[in-house]
């Protein structure tokens, strides 16, 4: 059985919401090394939940299993209510995902750009969404320049865009505000926050960043070596350990302190 | 979903592929220029090359066009080759390939796609050079083929898309490591493939491989149309059917190792 994550979502009960996420025994070995080692997770649609850990704790490697980008040796994966990878193509159209470890094309304007996943995505109305998207993420004045020439924080609010323009009703994100200066930083989970209320979408993201996570996330997955090692809201989570921020919390499990608990 | 919507929604995916690098070709000059810059070298070089030979040898002064004929569909396959694999190194040094495989792109959507690019590729450089060849030799290819080159042109292209997706499948699954195989893997082809000389001229051993090659046969029947102004059928036959063995081998090659990469986890670390 999977085990679900205890604290209901904000916006709506959990014995109302679909599971957006059903992950079952995943395992993925390099070699000789466990980068996830028998996983189990259920996310229930319109949650924003948050893989934590440590360098080398597999949520990189947990998120491009769920996006079909890397193939489990074990498990299975099922998003939306369909199984991954056979169902890929029904899912694929209803998701999206962003990462600062990837680009857009650096030379294409920002508008060529989400013109091209208009039409990958299939929008009836591209320029209408772009209109929208450029309105909600303050993206008007940069649509015609070259997404090479924007600071770190221009583009990942492009990267976002990007993400949202299919206005998915699952969402990947990895390291989300990576780079950015705290302003840029907020402004971007004030963006995502907001998107997510007005949408009741399900968020999967992976953040080094206790803040962020504290901020979005209704429940916290802590992962180690490949493993899910706690769960829990993060009041859930402080309460447990005794400990007054997420970051404690994190160096509790990323440095074995058991005791703390 | 009815099949209509869903062709629909398919031909709108690899117009989203075809549209993304027609905006990085169309908006930059130096790429534009590049395009038709070697093939031009490499008309003129053999252009004035056939001048010198037309006062010494007797078989070019009777076929005139035979070098430039030879290089401009030699180009071809090269260009086509190249264009396929410079769309997906695009993707990699762009680090954008990931983004397109979340996306809802199928893999045969994207391949389609690239070869719309890379036929565009063909008709920018080649056709550039094709044209140049006309004020300063007074030589029209269309003229000097005939109606052949409208099969030589589309066999030669599809060739070298094959070999382009062996090599786009190693790229992927051994990194920007092996870029260079893009550049340099097609020039075994040549000297095999006879384009400057008949396949007789190689070794014994050799020639067996020479005709598995599709190329050997045009090559073959473009000097055939040349020299002795006849259309070779059975030439055009056996490069058809060759050409079926390597769009069929390019294809399960860049299936299989697209495969290979997604096992390993190389669609998201693509690179060196």
């Amino acid at each position: 059985m999977i085990p679900e994550l205890a604290r209901p979502p904000r916006s709506e009960p959990a014995f109302a919401s679909p599971l957006a996420i059903e992950v079952s025994g995943l395992e993925k070995r390099f070699g000789g090394v466990v980068a996830v080692g028998g996983l189990d997770f259920a996310v229930p649609a319109g949650r924003t939940v948050a893989l934590l850990g440590p360098n080398g704790a597999g949520k990189t490697t947990t998120i491009a299993m769920l996006l079909g980008l890397l193939e489990p040796d074990a498990g299975t994966i099922r998003l939306l209510g369909a199984e991954m990878p056979r169902a890929r193509y029904a899912v694929l159209p209803r998701m999206n995902f962003s990462s600062p470890y990837l680009d857009l094309p650096l030379r294409l304007t920002v508008r060529q750009n989400l013109l091209v996943y208009a039409d990958l995505y299939g929008l009836d109305d591209p320029r209408g969404r772009i209109a929208e998207l450029a309105a909600m993420l303050d993206l008007r004045d940069l649509l015609d320049r070259p997404t090479g020439k924007l600071s770190a924080g221009q583009k990942t609010r492009v990267h976002l865009a990007k993400a949202l323009i299919n206005e998915p009703e699952l969402l990947l994100l990895d390291e989300p505000t990576a780079s950015l200066d705290p302003d840029s930083a907020d402004r971007l989970r004030g963006h995502l926050e907001r998107w997510q209320t007005a949408r009741k979408a399900t968020i999967l993201l992976a953040s080094h960043n206790m803040g962020e996570v504290e901020r979005l996330a209704d429940e916290v997955l802590l992962m180690k070596n490949g493993r899910l090692v706690d769960r829990g809201s993060p009041h859930e989570l402080l309460a447990r350990y005794g400990r007054r921020t997420l970051e404690e919390v994190f160096l509790d499990v990323a440095r074995d302190r058991h005791g703390a608990r | 979903m009815s099949d209509l919507r869903a062709l629909r929604l398919s031909l709108r995916r690899i117009r989203a592929v075809f549209r993304r690098h027609a905006y990085l070709l169309l908006a930059s000059w130096p790429r534009l220029f590049e395009l038709v810059y070697w093939p031009a070298v490499q008309m003129l070089l053999w252009g004035y090359l056939t001048l010198f030979l037309q006062e010494q040898s007797g078989l070019v002064a009777r076929a005139s066009g035979i070098f430039l004929s030879a290089v401009l569909l030699w180009d071809t396959l090269f260009r086509g080759q190249l264009g396929v694999a410079i769309c997906f190194l695009e993707e990699m040094y762009a680090r954008h390939l990931a983004h397109l495989f979340v996306s809802p792109l199928r893999p045969f959507e994207l391949v389609i796609a690239v070869f719309g690019i890379s036929f565009l590729r063909v008709a920018i450089g080649v056709g550039g050079a094709a044209l140049l060849a006309v004020p300063i030799f007074g030589f029209v290819l269309p003229r000097a083929l005939g109606w052949a080159l409208l099969p030589y042109f589309a066999v030669l292209l599809m060739f070298g898309w094959a070999i382009g997706l062996v090599i786009v499948g190693l790229v992927l699954r051994l990194g920007l490591a092996a870029e260079n195989l893009a550049w340099g893997a097609i020039f075994l082809v040549q000297p095999i493939s006879g384009v400057y000389y008949p396949v007789a001229t190689l070794p014994a051993f050799l020639q067996p491989i020479a005709w598995c090659l599709p190329s050997s046969a045009i090559f073959e029947g473009m000097r055939a149309v040349l020299v002795e102004g006849r259309f070779d059928t059975g030439l055009l036959a056996w490069a058809l059917v060759t050409l079926t063995f390597w769009l069929a081998g390019g294809a399960v090659a860049f299936v299989a190792l697209f495969r290979s990469a997604r096992r390993l986890g190389l669609l998201l670390q693509v690179g060196e």
